[in-house]
């Protein structure tokens, strides 16, 4: 995927002014927080089980050589195959080679944020093999040739109209505005894909060490056509999916659905465990786990290795209000929203993703929602101080950084400077008490009033015992 | 070699080199332990509030429930639901439970013991246990139940038995480990409710790419 995050002010400004985006994105802000807040309230354990799940993983990063290597060898000894691949160029090689070995001409998909993360499908496509997408969302994406604009609900900034009109075009179908009857209509074409195709690649939302078993957490059970049907399953995942037990899965899970769309339990939770047995009439014949990186291990012992815990709920975005506004194409790259934020730079370089973790007000939604109490802001915060260390921050920042700096460092000037300034500005404001126009705060007044300060800063206030 | 230098940067930023026995020790002990976590304390309810809560969890996760007294129900409970759907072949998985059961009751309804194909309407098979919790159901993969069964039919009936209904997951991989000898069938489903979607403008459909319809035949044994 083409990388667009340096141009996050001007993504954002589009998307802003975008009438249909931002009726779209009005579904999201109406449906997931409402669900999650919901499915919390019903588990009174909810907080609780944060706790251990953040304890939990903590562990599992601690030790996570210890459980990747025992993942690997459960996965063999079950018949299985595992690869290891450092970068998306070696995740792709390894796929497509596994795929020229069968001899695959199409391959499902079931949805995999990893997979587009590497940027398989392009990959595969320009190597002659034909990835069909059978998530709903997924599909409609690859019909139009769009990209997910969040995690779980890949297709959140599409409206009806625009479905309608994609199935229109390639289903060569009378148009329907009918929510059930173009879902009717995927689910007949792609029941020909799923029976036709070589391969089946899938995710994972968790990789058990114990039994070697890799689980997929799906609504609409394409996941489960796609990793049955073909003669080969590959599952693509990340380093940082692997727990130590069933037990262990099963405390993410109740997490899981519950902070994502607000289920009690998704619909199809399904663990595969290496190819077909003796005697089995279906099921893949080959298993291979492709475990990508990507820069993942970079992360541990570092400040971001809180990051690793992230499970892919999407309750962080659900519930940013940047995200809610601007949308997570805005972000310009595959993870939006504060995980991506996060995510983003350690993937694609802080050069490229600065603006990211600056688009924040660190209202601290997310670190609230969160199911692993991952610090999201702190983590923000890290990379821009990155970013300022690097020298990358614009000169405009800089300067005013520095130039607060200089006035921070001598409190009686910071002091007179800011009691001349608060008197200034209520002159200025004048009776109605608000500022429209102020040198140098264009990016505020051009849209809104600046408040005005009542007069006095809040040291004299101090100094006159108003505590 | 990627193998190699991932794991030798997850060590260097663990600060330490290979694990020593010692630095095993944590992990694995865990992994032997099988430790619970936290359980919901509705996953703990006595047996006979653990099936009422599974029926409503079930129910809620859009679940058809038939209670019946003992197996021997099930064929005309099948005939019946089947008919009143205008349903005339069903599919079936070919374990001891479902092939020693007189079928007779089905009349002009067709069954067949095999993998599902495109297009099939219906498919039974037995389940593995209930889980109370989410109003879960587990199936597992074997040379008698093909995981196809579960998902390409539009309609899915599942014979679920109240003795193997459980409060929490926990209890259900307890359960499973003891099964099979501690080795993981090659697919465990863990189905709640029928298939369903809602990636058109967050608008819930049912009846994505899996069953449309989930029918538990629970017996009272």
């Amino acid at each position: 995927m083409q990388i667009k995050s340096p141009e996050f002010k001007d993504n954002a400004r589009i998307a802003l002014q975008d009438v249909n985006l931002q009726k779209a994105l009005g579904n999201l802000k109406a449906g997931f927080p409402v669900k999650r807040a919901n499915a919390v309230e019903r588990m009174p354990e909810f907080e609780d089980l944060r706790d251990e799940a953040r304890d939990l993983k903590n562990h599992i990063l601690e030790n996570l050589d210890v459980y990747l290597e025992q993942f690997e060898s459960k996965v063999v000894e079950n018949g299985g195959h595992v690869h290891w691949a450092r970068t998306s160029d070696d995740a792709c090689k390894t796929i497509l080679d596994i795929c020229k070995q069968v001899g695959a001409k199409t391959v499902t998909k079931g949805k995999s944020m990893v997979s587009e993360e590497v940027n398989l499908n392009e990959y595969l496509e320009k190597n002659g093999v034909q990835p069909v997408e059978t998530d709903l969302g997924e599909y409609i994406l690859q019909l139009r040739e769009d990209h997910p604009s969040h995690i779980i609900a890949p297709a959140i900034h599409l409206n009806l109209e625009d479905v309608s009109e994609a199935f229109h075009k390639h289903h060569n179908r009378p148009k329907s505005d009918d929510p059930a009857v173009l879902m009717q209509e995927a689910r007949e074409m792609l029941r020909k894909q799923f029976v036709a195709a070589d391969v089946g690649i899938t995710g994972a939302n968790f990789c058990v060490a114990e039994t070697g078993s890799t689980i997929i957490v799906t609504n609409e059970g394409n996941g489960d056509l796609t990793q049955t049907l073909p003669k080969t399953h590959i599952v693509i995942t990340s380093i940082e999916k692997v727990v130590p037990t069933l037990e262990d899965m099963s405390l993410f899970l109740r997490l899981l659905a519950r902070s994502a769309t607000g289920q009690e339990f998704t619909v199809y939770n399904t663990l595969s465990t290496g190819p077909r047995r003796e005697g089995d009439q279906d099921g893949p014949e080959n298993f291979h786990v492709v475990l990508v990186d990507n820069g993942r291990s970079e992360m541990v012992g570092t400040e971001l290795q809180d990051m690793l815990r992230c499970i892919r709920c999407s309750a962080c975005m659900n519930h940013c209000p940047v995200y809610g506004a601007v949308g997570g194409h805005s972000y310009g790259w595959v993870y939006p929203g504060p995980m991506g934020s996060v995510l983003t730079p350690q993937m694609i370089g802080i050069e490229n993703a600065g603006l990211l973790p600056n688009a924040s007000t660190f209202c601290g939604k997310c670190e609230s929602v969160c199911p692993v109490r991952i610090p999201l802001p702190k983590l923000m915060r890290h990379w821009r101080e990155n970013e300022f260390e690097k020298h990358l921050s614009p000169k405009a920042v800089r300067w005013g950084i520095s130039g607060w700096g200089f006035f921070a460092k001598r409190p009686a000037l910071y002091r007179w400077v800011s009691r001349s300034s608060a008197w200034f500005m209520n002159k200025l404001a004048g009776k109605k008490g608000r500022i429209s126009r102020l040198p140098l705060a264009g990016g505020w007044t051009d849209w809104r009033d600046m408040p005005a300060p009542e007069g006095q800063t809040f040291m004299d206030q101090w100094k006159q015992g108003k505590r | 070699m990627s193998k190699a230098e991932i794991l030798g940067n997850i060590r260097r930023g663990l600060g330490r080199g290979e694990p020593t026995a010692q630095q095993r020790s944590a992990a694995e002990s865990r992994l032997a332990a099988k430790a619970d976590n936290l359980i919901p304390k509705r996953g703990q309810l006595p047996h006979d509030e653990q099936v009422k809560l599974f029926k409503d969890m079930a129910i809620e996760a859009a679940a058809e429930i038939i209670e019946l007294d003992s197996t021997s129900e099930v064929p005309m409970a099948v005939s019946e639901w089947l008919h009143k759907m205008n349903i005339r072949e069903l599919v079936s998985a070919s374990n001891a439970e479902l092939t020693e059961m007189d079928w007779s009751a089905l009349g002009d309804i067709q069954r067949v013991e095999r993998v599902a194909q495109v297009g099939d309407m219906a498919s039974i098979t037995s389940s593995f246990a209930g889980i109370a919790e989410t109003g879960t159901l587990m199936l597992h993969s074997g040379s008698e139940s093909p995981t196809t069964l579960n998902f390409l039919p539009d309609v899915h009936m599942v014979v679920l038995h109240k003795s193997t209904i459980v409060g929490p997951y926990e209890d259900a991989w307890k359960k499973l480990r003891a099964a099979h000898g501690g080795k993981m069938p090659r697919t465990v489903n863990m189905i709640t409710g029928p298939s369903r979607s809602a990636d058109i403008e967050q608008k819930l459909q049912m009846g994505a790419h899996g069953p449309r319809t989930l029918v538990i035949l629970l017996i009272n044994d």
